[in-house]
């Protein structure tokens, strides 16, 4: 264990810890604009500096490892210059355009604009002419918003290892695309979306976004319902209605979702969806109560077990459901029915 | 092949042997200083009809040999004609020349002292023919340089590995192999005071120690032959013309840490570099000096060329490993150092040329010897690429410590024309400039810093009175902003912004406030950058802010132009009270903006005039004047 202090709080972190991460067991925010938690650090975009006593600049604290007695400070007149300083470059080569950003209200360029107080950019770079890209079913990219933090790029070539983003041209006109200058429809995109989930501006955003704002949003925490994976999300409800969905840093899915857990919560509120049970009558399937439908199942169940034995009977789960109920089921099929014959669909 | 010390041994004698054979047998040699520079000034048809003459007259006891860059480039191409009474170096000489050459000095025995560089051809016309020849070291361009890292430069053939041997070539790696253990060899750089000469100018001896000290397993050593600085080609040099001097120094960096791997990472533009220096490793494999237990020893090294990318910021050292790694060539973040880990994550030591170029001859020499040259804390030598305004533009080997006045007036002639002596930039687009009042600062890494500029890799280009040092500050920008790889927003967006601004100020359009925002955007592009290209591309402008202000301040406040370079600040006006209305300008006006006629004097519409000077320099009469 290594002792440090931050702002004068001591605390003992193990080695290894960044001083980001040791920060955070403080609870002291530092604003951060490349770093993610499961990605690597690059200490690209400079905005995480905070003072280390004795060192001659300031360090990124998110790849900046602890030492034994480090002294740490996180504010102070030179550490708010520069952190204003980046965010002045950055907003020099934006597209502010926060009125009708689906981003607004959670964009981090906009709230340490806020922070460091910059109303109104003094410098402005020409803007470059690039395509946006609205081929993709479930998001849009415009690259006039990107701020190059290259979280995309990362998460799809080193999380996803999909390797379909990549950066192209350098210096100013440094971009995030597909080689060749795909479109993504043309590419190998699966469009699980991480990308988008991680983009800390309006440049990758889903394309329903662009109808609520995210202070509307309540946020549900759940399990994904499409495998047995059991990846952790957060279900953004604007009046009572999914209206898109986060991943949420779970043991399994540490951050991320597939296309389905993503992008297709479209089958909750569909009217396809079936919502109460049916039961054959005269040939024609007919709503019932579930009273009613447990109880024909039950009847029947018992009927064919006395008739022809359990063996007559098997199961088959769907890994739409959670553990805790296939397990039940499989409970229910051995116990109550009696028979081995119990299987599940789950085969990814 | 060269299996232990005695072959080595037996081979030098051999070799020694055979030149002395030579010298008995020929009367003369004639060496063409063959480099890229050489080459482009056309040395290729110059050896041609050398060889073609002397066939034609029958002459067989003359050998013709190729070189590396002589290192006076203003006077290429350069052929020495070495007699074993003299050696005679001419300059600018084509091929209708060498001919003549080989008539008159090869079969008459008659030097054309006029066209001698250690003859008459520097003197004023009318003293040419009178002039004595003198030894090829005591002119003055050559007089003060000490060669260390060039030593076998102008000299050996660089495709011959014998003459490398005859002249002391591996006698280094031998020693160290056989005498020393890899912690002698890292004690003996660091008693050295070497200091890399890639830009840094970090401790080499130190460095090797970091990588040695790692646990033993997979190490690599990585020679940066990126040169990416405009102006400078020092690198190219070495490697055109002793490419095993380069081999040999990073075999032996290679033993002092444990590598059994090495990557030359060498600028693609450089055919003859990469041609010299891969026929080099492999003569070297084919001897038994790379590859398997060499001379005997159990130690093993493999070397490999790599095509640089073709960006200036693949020469920072963790850029060019993700370039060697086939990555995109980007910095990384530092710490890690390279040296604990660095190609795919191993301990990996990387050098500059010319460090390279410098170890043999400090392990041959001794620590001592290398201490003894140079200043107090830069030892040895550095190799500058004088350009720009000035005589002898060139390559000069100097002690550390040598004040700039020397280097440019008595090394490099001075500044043609007769102008004034304004400014000269070194470090490149990194670096910043020094003014006439610091002309006699020895040149050393500390007196540079203290300057506000750096060594770097040894870009040295002089400005006279007609720069404008706004436009040039623009110029080093201008490459920078292009060449920022585009990982980190100051740099990116910061030198972008920068630019748009100079740009502005050049034509007129900048405003008083724009100076303090330039200074307070290049401090913070310095502070918050992530790699060495945007910590440090901001010098140019800070530098020249720096000494000169005012120029500064005219260009923003007055719209004037002092050196008479941005056009957008400057008119031609012809003055009508002077105009004989001879029409001379109105003929040679490219756009044909200037009227006038025998009755009104003549005038240019400045709306359409382009600024290209000819009118003015046309008149007979002087009536043009730029204001
Ligand atoms: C933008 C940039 C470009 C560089 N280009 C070169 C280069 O072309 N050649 C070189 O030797 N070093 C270059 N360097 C310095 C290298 O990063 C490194 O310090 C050097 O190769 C180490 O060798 P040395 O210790 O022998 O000087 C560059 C550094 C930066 C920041
Ligand atoms: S949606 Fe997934 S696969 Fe497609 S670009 Fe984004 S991260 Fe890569
Ligand atoms: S698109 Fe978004 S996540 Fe990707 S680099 Fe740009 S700002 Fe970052
Ligand atoms: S300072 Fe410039 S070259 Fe270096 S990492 Fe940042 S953007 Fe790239
Ligand atoms: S968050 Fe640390 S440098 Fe980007």
């Amino acid at each position: 264990m290594l002792n440090v202090t931050i702002d004068g709080q001591k605390l003992q972190v193990k080695e290894g810890t960044t001083i980001l991460e040791a920060c955070e067991l403080v609870g002291v925010e530092i604003p951060t604009l490349c770093h993610l938690k499961h990605l690597a650090p690059e200490g690209s975009c400079r905005m995480c500096v905070v003072e280390v006593e004795g060192a001659r600049d300031l360090k990124v604290s998110c790849a900046t490892v602890c030492g034994e007695g480090m002294n740490i400070t996180t504010m102070n007149e030179k550490i708010h210059a520069w952190r204003r300083f980046i965010v002045e470059m950055l907003l020099a080569d934006h597209n502010i355009d926060c009125f009708s950003c689906s981003d607004t209200g959670k964009c981090k360029l906009y709230q340490y604009a806020l922070d460091y107080g910059i109303r109104e950019p003094r410098f402005k770079v020409q803007p470059r002419d690039w395509q946006i890209d609205d081929t993709n079913r479930f998001f849009d990219y415009d690259p006039h918003k990107c701020i190059l933090c290259r979280r995309c790029v990362r998460v799809c070539n080193d999380r996803q290892v999909n390797h379909t983003l990549n950066l192209s041209g350098r210096g100013i006109d440094t971009v995030v695309g597909m080689p060749f200058n795909e479109l993504f429809i043309d590419s190998n995109c699966v469009s699980c979306g991480n990308c988008v989930s991680v983009c800390p501006t309006g440049a990758l955003a889903t394309k329903a976004s662009k109808n609520y704002r995210s202070w509307e949003l309540a946020k549900t925490r759940t399990t994904c319902s499409y495998c047995a994976v059991g990846c952790q999300m957060d279900l953004l409800v604007k009046k009572g209605k999914v209206v898109g969905v986060e991943p949420a840093d779970g043991h399994s899915n540490k951050g991320l979702l597939c296309v389905k857990g993503k992008f297709a919560y479209k089958f909750i509120d569909h009217p396809d969806r079936l919502t109460t049970p049916l039961i054959r009558k005269d040939g024609e399937l007919q709503p019932a109560s579930w009273d009613e439908a447990l109880d024909y199942v039950v009847d029947n169940l018992q009927k064919i077990k006395t008739e022809s034995g359990p063996d007559a009977i098997a199961g088959f789960s769907s890994s739409r459901t959670t553990n805790e109920d296939n397990y039940t089921f499989m409970k229910m099929m051995r116990g109550a029915i009696g028979t081995n014959s119990v299987d599940n669909c789950a085969r990814v | 092949m060269i299996r232990t010390l005695e072959d080595l041994r037996e081979f030098k004698i051999q070799q020694e042997e055979r030149s002395r054979q030579e010298k008995a047998d020929k009367q003369a040699k004639i060496l063409v200083g063959m480099g890229t520079c050489g080459i482009a000034a056309g040395a290729q048809e110059v050896y041609e009809a050398i060889c073609d003459e002397l066939r034609q007259q029958g002459i067989e006891d003359v050998v013709v040999a190729q070189t590396g860059c002589i290192g006076f480039c203003a006077q290429e191409p350069l052929a020495e004609v070495i007699l074993p009474d003299r050696q005679v170096l001419y300059g600018h000489i084509d091929a209708e020349k060498a001919r003549k050459i080989v008539t008159d000095h090869i079969a008459g025995g008659q030097v054309i002292t006029e066209w001698a560089v250690n003859g008459g051809s520097l003197l004023p016309k009318e003293q040419q023919a009178e002039a004595e020849i003198v030894n090829v070291g005591d002119v003055p361009f050559f007089k003060t340089q000490v060669r260390i890292a060039l030593k076998n430069c102008g000299v050996i053939n660089p495709e011959s590995l014998g003459e490398y041997i005859a002249r002391d070539g591996y006698q280094s790696l031998a020693k160290v192999l056989t005498e020393m253990t890899p912690a002698d060899v890292i004690e003996e750089v660091k008693k050295s005071g070497l200091r890399g000469r890639g830009g840094g100018g970090f401790s080499t001896g130190m460095k090797w120690e970091f990588a040695h000290k790692q646990p033993p397993g997979q190490k690599y050593i990585v020679c940066n032959a990126d040169e990416g600085d405009p102006g400078a080609f020092m690198d190219r040099s070495i490697l055109e013309g002793d490419p095993h001097s380069v081999v040999e120094g990073m075999a032996i960096g290679a033993y002092a840490i444990g590598a059994n791997k090495g990557y030359v990472y060498c600028r693609a533009e450089y055919p003859i570099a990469v041609k010299r220096l891969n026929l080099a490793i492999s003569q070297a494999k084919e001897q038994g000096l790379l590859g398997e237990n060499i001379l005997g020893t159990d130690f093993s090294f493999d070397l490999e060329v790599r095509l640089g990318a073709g960006a200036f910021v693949c020469g920072e050292e963790t850029a060019l490993l993700a370039s060697i790694e086939g990555e995109r060539g980007e910095p990384r973040l530092r710490p890690p150092y390279p040296a604990v880990s660095g190609l795919w994550g191993k301990p990996t030591i990387i050098n500059n040329v010319e460090t390279f170029a410098n170890i043999a001859p400090i392990i041959r020499r001794g620590s001592d010897w290398f201490g003894s040259i140079g200043s107090e804390n830069s030892k040895g030598t550095k190799v500058f690429a004088l350009a720009g305004e000035i005589n002898n533009i060139g390559l000069a080997e100097i002690p550390m410590g040598t004040t700039l006045r020397e280097v440019i007036f008595d090394i490099g002639g001075g500044i043609p024309e007769g102008k004034q002596f304004k400014g000269a930039q070194t470090g490149g687009p990194s670096g910043g400039c020094i003014p006439a009042e610091f002309l006699d600062t020895p040149i050393d890494y500390d007196n540079l810093a203290k300057l506000g500029t750096i060594m770097g890799s040894g870009g040295l280009i002089i400005m006279a009175e007609d720069t404008c040092m706004v436009d040039l500050a623009r110029f080093f920008l201008d490459f920078t902003q292009e060449e920022s790889c585009g990982k980190c927003p100051p740099c990116r967006v910061g030198t972008t912004v920068m630019l748009d601004m100079l740009n502005r100020i050049v034509e007129g359009k900048g405003e008083v406030e724009d100076l303090e925002k330039l200074k307070e955007l290049g401090e913070n592009i310095k502070a918050a950058s992530l790699c060495g290209l945007g910590q440090t591309a901001p010098n140019p402008v800070l530098s020249t802010m720096r000494y000169f202000w005012e120029e500064y301040e005219e260009h923003v406040r007055d719209k004037k132009c002092r050196a008479g370079v941005c056009t957008a600040l400057f008119q031609y006006y012809i003055i009508p009270e002077k105009c004989k209305r001879c029409g001379i300008c109105a003929k040679v006006c490219p756009v044909k903006c200037i009227s006038g006629d025998r009755q009104t004097p003549y005038v240019i519409d400045q709306e359409l005039c382009i600024k290209c000077g000819a009118c003015m320099e046309a008149c007979p009469f002087d009536s043009i004047i730029k204001q």
